[in-house]
């Protein structure tokens, strides 16, 4: 047993959903008790969806239990055979089912039903959501794509892209827009927005690319083999990924491939010298592995941020993380525990948290700025606007994202001008907020004030160390004590402030 | 002391109920939990069960997940369904690692989920154990609030059910009145008595544990929500007696449900009218601005709550509405019978749920409000029709005087919206 409050990702039949809702003419029949159908409105609150998921419950009932939930999964196939007359079936179990036995897929054989029936095995106690997305869709492709010839011209597929996904809609809009400039084809994009006949046809393309590993490296996998079709392993995500994400695909395919760069904006916009503020600015990276790692390189190579941590809740993901912390000097926290993360975020002490829902949260309580890039994320992150992450639009969108939640430049040197100004000081509030300003009151410091480690702050340092703006105040205040401890001093006088500050000066 | 009368033309209380099994498209009751730890400031509910629950407790949460709440889950993992290690051990350590953390917490409640019914883990015993563990700072209970036994709003009624029998006894005259209001509310009701002089009055559930809640044979109950099926059988099983009543939702059902409680203890005519005067002119008059709209259009209740036969009678009477269907997860007719009595002849009243049923009937009758929970709620306004999310009902202050405009308003307020937006391009 493990006591959880928040959890990053959902159970495995919630991937399931996930894949049958991105889908069209599939309805997944789902073995689970009265209470499940919470899922639905992930789907229709969260994604805002105008439709029901493609989903039917037995939702069975203490009373049911013994023989009688097996008559209640076939009865509820066959209701949603006759209701959505869809034009193939997916069956599984959801965590309770699992336990009472019942076999969705065997139960669904012995009736006849004439159209392809797809049993799913979804380990409830062991796996997890992105696990049974994943799995999900590797069943689907291998019992419904048809071996067949190629297409004429050169053309991929599209693999991964979800219901629920974070910025699916929009990346697949921006990627078949960019492989389109390249003069590429696109012949399926699945599961998002797939019927059963469309995957029938996924081996007629040339190559794949995996857009998320999370959700589609399995059927990726096996098509390889299967299939013929070479996959592409960089996600293109950032300038620099997205660049080597076309070579990848001038590679595979013996073209070459000049893209059209005239609407990228992040490198100019990086380089004007108002960005020159965003020279390290310490970040600390938490999400999914993918958009992690891509995230990683954009904060490094793109904005000349200094990334300070990595890690990612997905275990399916923790070797790449791990490998490539080493590549970054950083230690990797591969967890699904948020406290484990907002203890790491208060070590660190970045100026900056690039992460989920989450650690938008623990960034709201620590007063650190924080944008979200990776799912769980909720209904203000499904934007009505268009907001890839991907391509060369998607580099422009992750640009004002990152900076928008820090001060910029020219706002942090007004700010550190007038510091003591009697109505700009930073107890003042922000003007934009609606709050009023309150002029700075003039009470003295009474009493010097103990620290963690025992290092006391003499009153002058105290009041010196509230003239440093607040956004970077926490951190000169631990930078300062360990410098103290580790010279095992007892009190931090002015000048021990001053000389940390000399010493970590970067 | 009241002029409720009978609708003519005979209520619904001996309407057929239609019973329906299928797909049933509702909560389960460990989402009770959302609400009953905001109003027992003591307690922690320790959910026992899968991923599943703990995704459900955030996917219904919301946000709220993030103010340090006092509920949580322990997740199963193979290892415990293996019986690779002893269970009960497990649980002793995750409780005694949350206790440790957060010493305020004063109750506990081990919450029994779909898998730990299932695997009949015994946390009853768990409770017992564990009671003595940690007398006398921290009162362990056990109650189930999993999708097999329970729909949404019957958590909090398996909540207080289970708090019943360890609740101290007194033989003195007393009312009780069950159902976590909201705390504005509860402030009212309870100066309403003190004007009717009506007391000593008791509350389950308590603020916290130290309160003085008592049970005995001279206790006479009420009920303010209608989902208290098993506290009022527990109730009854340590002799306190329940005054029936239709609920306190709009200005003629606080007055029906506060006059049975004034009759109970003779409380005279005048006075009573004398108190409820005001708030009831203040009610009505509220009621009459915020229904303007719903005047004359149809309703259509799925099931979700049990809220919807007392509602659906505040809807036709009050907001002279017209009700299709009154669907309700379960029907009790010594807790609804009032209500539905109330409720003029017409609409089918329908008890359990076969989804896609249910929701080809509303199609055919296309009413111009439904009540529905948030998996329906979008997909039916996409296709043309007006909806009202059931589960605000529950979380929204909504019960006596004071509330009863507000909750016109919760309804009326998406037929405005609708009337308000005009999308499509000009002529």
């Amino acid at each position: 047993m493990k006591l959880t409050v928040w959890t990053y990702e959902g159970p495995p039949h919630v991937g399931a959903m996930r894949v049958a809702t991105a889908m069209k003419g599939l309805h997944f029949v789902l073995h689970a008790p009265q209470g499940d159908t919470y899922a639905d409105l992930l789907f229709t609150m969260i994604e805002r969806r105008d439709h029901r998921p493609p989903v039917t419950y037995t939702t069975f009932q203490a009373r049911d239990l013994g023989s009688d939930t097996a008559s209640l999964f076939k009865d509820a196939a066959q209701s949603a055979m006759t209701h959505f007359d869809p034009e193939a079936m997916i069956v599984g179990a959801s965590c309770t089912a699992e336990l009472i036995q019942d076999d969705p897929g065997g139960l669904a054989e012995t009736m006849g039903i004439d159209i392809p029936v797809i049993p799913l095995e979804l380990p409830s106690y062991s796996r997890k959501e992105n696990f049974g997305a994943d799995e999900t869709f590797y069943q689907i492709v291998k019992s419904l794509s048809v071996a067949q010839a190629k297409t004429e011209r050169i053309t991929c597929n599209i693999l991964g892209p979800t219901a629920l996904g974070f910025r699916h809609r929009d990346d697949v809009e921006e990627l078949i827009g960019l492989l389109s400039e390249c003069g590429i084809d696109v012949n399926v994009v699945a599961p998002l927005n797939a019927t059963p006949s469309d995957i029938a046809c996924i081996p007629a393309a040339h190559f794949n690319v995996l857009l998320y590993p999370e959700t589609g490296e399995a059927a990726a996998r096996w098509l390889e083999r299967t299939h013929d079709q070479p996959y592409t392993k960089t996600v293109p995500i950032g300038v620099g990924a997205t660049r080597d994400f076309l070579a990848e695909v001038a590679q595979i395919t013996g073209r070459d491939i000049t893209p059209d760069e005239s609407r990228l904006r992040l490198p100019w916009w990086s380089k004007s010298v108002d960005s020159t503020y965003l020279t390290g600015k310490r970040v600390f990276i938490f999400g999914d592995g993918t958009h992690v790692a891509a995230h990683a390189r954009i904060a490094r190579d793109e904005m000349g941020f200094e990334v300070v941590g990595i890690g990612c809740f997905n275990r399916e993901q923790a070797r790449n993380i791990r490998a490539l912390a080493k590549e970054y000097g950083v230690e990797a926290l591969i967890t699904e525990d948020y406290l484990e993360v907002e203890q790491t975020i208060e070590a660190l002490a970045p100026e900056m948290i690039l992460g989920t829902q989450m650690e938008r949260h623990i960034g709201k309580r620590l007063g650190i700025p924080c944008a979200v890039i990776s799912a769980p994320v909720h209904v203000q992150d499904f934007p009505a606007r268009y907001s890839p992450q991907v391509g060369f639009e998607g580099a422009n969108v992750i640009f004002d994202t990152l900076v928008h939640p820090l001060v910029m430049g020219l706002e942090e040197h007004l700010l550190t001008m007038f510091r003591e100004d009697f109505e700009f000081h930073d107890d003042a509030g922000a003007s934009h907020h609606g709050g009023k300003a309150v002029e700075r009151s003039e009470t003295e410091i009474e009493e010097a004030v103990a620290s963690s480690d025992n290092v006391v702050w003499l009153k002058d340092a105290e009041r010196e160390l509230k003239k440093i703006p607040f956004f970077v105040r926490g951190k000169a205040r631990r930078n300062t004590e360990s410098f103290a401890a580790e010279r095992g001093l007892s009190e931090i006088s002015i000048d021990t402030l001053y000389e940390a500050k000399a010493h970590f000066a970067r | 002391m009241n002029d409720l009368s009978p609708p003519t033309g005979g209520g619904c209380r001996n309407t057929p109920i239609l019973k329906e099994r299928g797909q049933r498209e509702v909560f389960c009751g460990l989402t009770g939990i959302i609400w009953l730890h905001r109003k027992m400031q003591d307690a922690f509910f320790l959910v026992v069960g899968s991923r599943t629950c703990a995704h459900l407790l955030q996917s219904a949460a919301g946000v709220m997940i993030f103010a340090e709440p006092r509920f949580g889950t322990a997740i199963l993992e193979e290892t415990d369904l293996a019986g690779m290690v002893d269970a009960h051990a497990e649980l002793d350590r995750e409780v005694a690692r949350l206790l440790e953390r957060r010493p305020d917490i004063r109750q506990l409640f081990l919450v029994g989920s779909c898998p730990s019914e299932v695997i009949k883990l015994d946390l009853a015993t768990a409770a017992e154990r564990l009671t003595k563990v940690y007398a006398p700072n921290v009162r362990v209970l056990n109650f189930s609030g999993s999708g097999i036994e329970t729909t949404f709003t019957q958590g909090e009624d398996a909540c207080l059910a289970s708090m019943v029998p360890v609740l101290p006894e007194s033989n003195e005259r007393q009312l009780l009145v069950a159902g976590a209001l909201p705390d504005v509310v509860e402030d009212q009701m309870m100066g309403l008595f003190e004007q009717l002089g009506i007391g000593p009055v008791k509350l389950l559930p308590a603020r916290n544990i130290d309160n003085n809640t008592t049970v005995g044979p001279n206790t006479v109950y009420a009920l303010t929500q209608p989902f208290l099926g098993d506290t009022a059988a527990a109730l009854d099983r340590r002799g306190a007696r329940q005054i029936a009543a239709p609920f306190p939702f709009g200005e003629e059902g606080t007055t029906a449900w506060l006059a049975a409680i004034a009759e109970e203890f003779g409380v005279d005519r005048d006075l009573f009218d004398q108190v409820t005067a005001a708030p009831r002119a203040r009610a009505r008059k509220a009621i009459a601005q915020a229904a303007e709209n719903l005047n004359g259009k149809s309703v259509f209740f799925m099931p979700d709550s049990q809220l919807e036969v007392p509602l659906a009678r505040f809807l036709t009477r009050e907001c002279d509405m017209t009700a299709v269907e009154v669907g309700s997860p379960y029907i009790h007719d010594t807790i609804h019978g009032p209500d539905l009595e109330l409720i003029p002849a017409g609409p089918t009243i329908s008890e359990g749920q076969d989804v896609d049923k249910q929701l080809d009937r509303v199609r055919n009758a296309r009413p111009d409000l439904t009540v529905c929970g948030l998996g329906l709620a979008n997909p039916l306004e996409a296709e043309g029709l007006s909806t009202k999310w059931a589960i605000e009902l529950v979380f929204t202050p909504v019960h006596f005087y004071e509330q009863a405009g507000d909750l016109a308003g919760l309804f009326s307020r998406p037929l405005r919206r609708k009337s308000k937006l005009s999308l499509e391009a000009a002529e």
